[in-house]
């Protein structure tokens, strides 16, 4: 940009806001119970829902009988698919893949159930409690339709098809190919390789999903608050399902309670809301309780992985091979689509390593389970588990170091942008300075010393590492799902300063917990000059920008930030226009810092709020060509987008006879770029790795062979608690992207890495049983089997 | 067989008219509007419905509301405002014990519980006094943080 006066005198009197730990604007009204999420909302005599849900996984809707339902008190509505069809347009999560099925999404089943928790029939009454009395009086006949929960076995002929207009089961395939893999496996001094598999898990946002649509007659118009993080997408989405122009569907997420991608599709349930707003023509609200929540919001990861991977004499990895196994669910996300998680596995696989030769193979099958979709890393949480697991099992094998045969893989800095085997191109980043890093950090000389030591009291210590790269705010050239149809490449920011002196900057990005509303004004304080208290952040509101997405693939920080730098620069020069004419100075002279245009090396300033009166209010002080209104907008395209990289390093202990795991270090170095606020940055690191953490050893979403969910609730489904995460250290080593800002995307990682070094410490702990940690989570039952197995084998 | 209650929340006196199955957590969000108490699960885990009453800290999703008759309770909203936050609250924002800020008041109320009762002398007396607690967003150490600074600055 223009801006090369940072040197001058006033600039370094300024008080920098990108950089500094600035307490959350978002804090003081969540502390204090004045926050407002989408149940909070008291539209005016709200009608309420209650869905009566499949208990089946797949079978034939025969019979619907609702006249006890309709019959009961308070009941205002009831609806199964029958009663809307032709009252909307199915949503089709269409792509430009080849060798992909997109199954069209409803707001009801219609003619099938494909499997437990899809919404057959929704009841409308005065309060929800009336409305689950009704639900309970509804009678379904179903004809089981066979069982279709295994996407290995939904993959042979004659198998049940979940969609028979597919003609098949695999909804998507995909392969990925580079050099000669064959060749180079054959002439590999060592290969290494396995089935890994990273079961199924929940989102499981503390917030379960919640939809409130109201209905404002006189404009014959409808306001969906979501607990959405894309509030955008669902705006456009239902606004082609119902045909309704953007100036009768505004979609807003106020206080969204977290996602990490599970509230970032369209759902089912908000098409059916709005549609019951427009039909009944009064406000409609619900939210789900847990066991609906777990049993039909999108699920994470579930895929199968066999790879290989060769090594010449010195521990450099020569191929690599995969054919991975998605469970896809049972329809295709919009607008991602079922590609989204299992593709990113083969796309991602190869990490931050020089492979020669690569080849990637994916299926997406359907299952009757929920669909998957996003989830905090998408895909490379599972990619880079076998990968790092694959370059553990080759140190092993070849007698080196797990740091050292990191170290002689890892891309180096003379070698970027290097573009991987999938096509995706690294740009420069601090690869290997995060190993060492993250090495230095934890001590590990140190905590090796500790680990023989351990061993030597008949203790189980073990340490993982993981190194990974990932592709953060994308844009324009690359689409966040393969082959998906809208654009996620751009990012909007208007800012405007009003008449009072106070700054409006609206964005199209939808925080659910990142603290956006704190981190966008920092770099508006900055680049504009303005009071970081003045400045308010409007985002989560389709009605604030023209286009908008929202908040998802760690875009926000790269695409909301560049947005707002481009914004504030040029609403700063309109600023210094004006003051030059109020200061009898040169544009030149002036700078703008802490709410005031001041003249360099002078007293004389004029605050924000005298700006703004002389262009708005005050008819003299201005000729009328200089009133320009103070507002900018600017709309910013990375293009390619930038890549974050980080190494995790955890120690843990194995104790073999409960066979518990306790992570009792965890270290991470990361690379996300200038940081922003390294508060935020820090707790991003944090909450992402308990999540990790919670994929490596406890959360599983467990369907039987005929696919019913056995872990419907919080009971079954084990999430960490306090006791479970340890405290981490971090370590940021800063290299700037060429992103705007110099920003990197980094709200996922911590994700990424955990699963893998907590199974790399896991294996290094219990290396002694010859065991492998290849499916995750690493619960005690799966490591008593493999310890237990190991000992007969051993005849111990 | 509707069933009158009175009930004191944050020093407030209420006189309802409630049906016998009314869980306290709709009783205090849809009833009297106070919906800073957030229902995370409805089943007793998650803890985001945690409130204070009678002095002991109490799942609301799991208590009915004619059970509180007579009750004092206190909520999130009896503690600071923001311009005033009480001591724990500004513990968590010094420490960005919160991020989307779901868990949140359940993890204050639950806190102001464990201050009042327990030394809190170590993490892992803190980490096992909010085991009840879920938090998906912030990993547990800030708000032990928190939690730490506030039990330290104790009268």
């Amino acid at each position: 940009m223009s801006e090369t006066d940072s040197a001058r005198p006033a600039d370094v009197m300024r008080p920098k806001h990108v950089g500094a730990p600035i307490k959350r604007s978002e804090d003081p009204r969540l502390l204090t119970g004045n926050g407002e999420y989408t149940a909070d909302r008291k539209p005016d005599r709200a009608l309420h829902v209650a869905f009566r849900r499949s208990e089946r996984p797949h079978a034939r809707i025969v019979r619907v009988d609702v006249e006890q339902a309709r019959a009961s008190a308070g009941v205002v509505a009831v609806f199964s698919a029958d009663d809307l069809s032709g009252d909307f347009n199915p949503v089709i999560p269409t792509s430009r893949m080849p060798n992909y099925y997109a199954t069209p999404i409803t707001p009801l089943a219609v003619g099938k159930v494909r499997y437990v928790g899809e919404a057959v029939v929704a009841v409308v009454a005065e309060s929800r409690y009336e409305a689950e009395d009704a639900v309970e009086l509804i009678e379904i006949e179903y004809e089981p339709l066979g069982a279709a929960s295994d996407c290995e076995a939904n993959c042979e002929a004659g198998a049940p098809l979940l969609h028979e207009a597919a003609g098949t089961n695999v909804l998507i395939a995909r392969e990925f190919k580079k050099g000669d893999v064959g060749a180079d496996l054959a002439a590999a001094h060592v290969r290494v390789g396995g089935r890994f598999q990273m079961t199924r898990k929940a989102g499981l946002a503390m917030e379960p999903r919640s939809y409130s649509a109201e209905f404002e007659a006189r404009r014959e118009a409808i306001t969906l608050y979501t607990s959405s993080n894309v509030p955008g997408i669902v705006r456009d989405a239902i606004s082609d399902a119902l045909d309704l122009p953007g100036t009768r569907l505004r979609v807003i997420a106020p206080d969204v309670g977290g996602s990490f991608g599970s509230k970032g599709s369209l759902y089912p349930e908000e098409i059916f809301i709005c549609l019951a707003a427009k039909k009944l023509r009064r406000s409609v609200k619900w939210t789900a309780d847990r066991l609906e929540d777990i049993s039909s919001s999108s699920q994470a990861f579930a895929e199968i992985v066999q790879a290989e991977m060769g090594f010449d004499a010195n521990g450099v990895a020569v191929a690599l091979e995969a054919d991975v196994t998605g469970d896809v669910g049972a329809y295709s996300i919009y607008p991602w689509t079922c590609g989204l998680e299992p593709v990113q596995v083969v796309s991602f696989l190869p990490g931050p390593y020089r492979i020669r030769s690569y080849r990637g193979a994916v299926k997406g099958v359907a299952t009757t389970k929920p669909p998957t979709g996003p989830y905090r890393g998408v895909g490379r949480p599972i990619s880079t588990f076998v990968a790092e697991r694959l370059m553990d099992m080759g140190a092993r094998a070849l007698g080196l170091d797990p740091l050292e045969i990191r170290r002689r893989n890892l891309v180096r800095d003379d070698e970027f942008p290097y573009r991987i085997a999938s096509g995706i191109i690294w740009d420069k980043t601090a690869f290997l300075e995060c190993l060492e890093a993250a090495a230095r950090t934890a001590d590990y000389e140190a905590l090796r010393k500790r680990q023989a030591e351990a061993r030597r009291e008949g203790r189980y210590l073990g340490i993982g590492l993981a190194s990974y790269a990932e592709l953060t705010g994308i844009g324009s050239r690359i689409a966040v799902a393969p082959g998906m149809p809208i654009n996620t490449g751009s990012e909007t920011a208007k800012i405007r300063i009003d008449s009072t002196g106070a700054i409006t900057a609206a964005f199209g990005v939808a925080s659910h917990g990142q603290g956006l509303e704190t981190t966008l004004a920092q770099i508006i304080a900055d680049d504009l000059g303005a009071r970081f208290e003045d400045i308010r952040v409007v985002q989560g509101d389709s009605g604030a920008v023209p286009m908008s997405t929202g908040t998802y693939a760690s875009r926000s920080a790269v695409l909301g930030g560049g947005a707002a730098k481009h914004a504030s620069l040029a609403l700063r020069e309109k600023m210094k226009r004006v003051a030059s004419h109020l200061l009898e100075a040169s544009v030149a002279d002036i700078d703008l810092t802490g709410g005031r245009a001041v003249v360099i090396g002078t007293d004389k300033a004029v605050s924000f709020r005298q700006i703004a009166k002389a262009v708005y209010s005050d008819m003299k002080t201005l000729p009328v060509e200089a009133r320009e209104e103070l507002e900018a907008s600017y709309t910013y395209d990375p293009i390619n987008g930038t890549t974050a990289a980080a190494t995790h390093l955890a120690m843990v202990e194995v104790d073999v006879a409960t066979c518990v795991v306790k992570v009792l270090d965890y270290v991470v170095a990361e690379d996300c770029g200038r940081i922003i606020n390294p508060m935020i940055v820090d707790g991003q690191v944090h909450g992402g790795v308990a999540q990790g953490i919670g994929a490596a050893l406890y959360e599983e979403l467990v369907y039987d062979d005929e696919g019913q969910l056995l872990t419907a609730s919080l009971v079954d489904y084990v999430a960490p608690s306090a006791v479970e995460i340890p405290d981490m250290r971090i370590v940021h080593v800063e290299s700037e992207s060429a992103a705007a800002g110099g920003f990197r995307g980094m709200g996922e990682g911590g994700t990424i890495g955990a699963p893998a070094a907590i199974a790399n410490a896991i294996a290094d702990a219990l290396a002694s049983f010859d065991i492998d940690i290849s499916v995750l989570p690493a619960t005690p039952e799966r490591l008593f089997r493999l310890i237990q197995k190991s000992k007969n084998a051993k005849g111990i | 067989m509707k069933k009158d209650i009175v009930v004191t929340v944050n020093g407030r006196k209420f006189r309802e008219t409630v049906e016998p199955r009314l869980l306290l957590s709709d009783f205090l969000r849809d009833t009297l509007g106070l919906t800073g108490t957030h229902v995370g699960c409805e089943h007793g885990v998650c803890g985001a419905c945690t409130i204070i009453m009678d002095g002991d800290s109490v799942r609301s999703c799991l208590t009915l509301a004619v059970r509180a008759d007579g009750a004092e309770i206190a909520t999130v909203e009896g503690l600071g405002s923001p311009d005033a936050l009480n001591a724990l609250q500004a513990q968590f924002r010094e420490n960005h014990g919160l991020q989307c800020g779901f868990c949140t008041p359940g993890m204050l109320m639950t806190g102001m519980d464990l201050l009042r009762k327990h030394p809190l002398a170590t993490d892992e007396e803190i980490r096992e006094g909010l085991s009840g607690n879920l938090c998906r967003c912030t990993g547990y150490q800030n708000i032990v943080a928190a939690i730490r600074a506030a039990a330290a600055s104790r009268g």
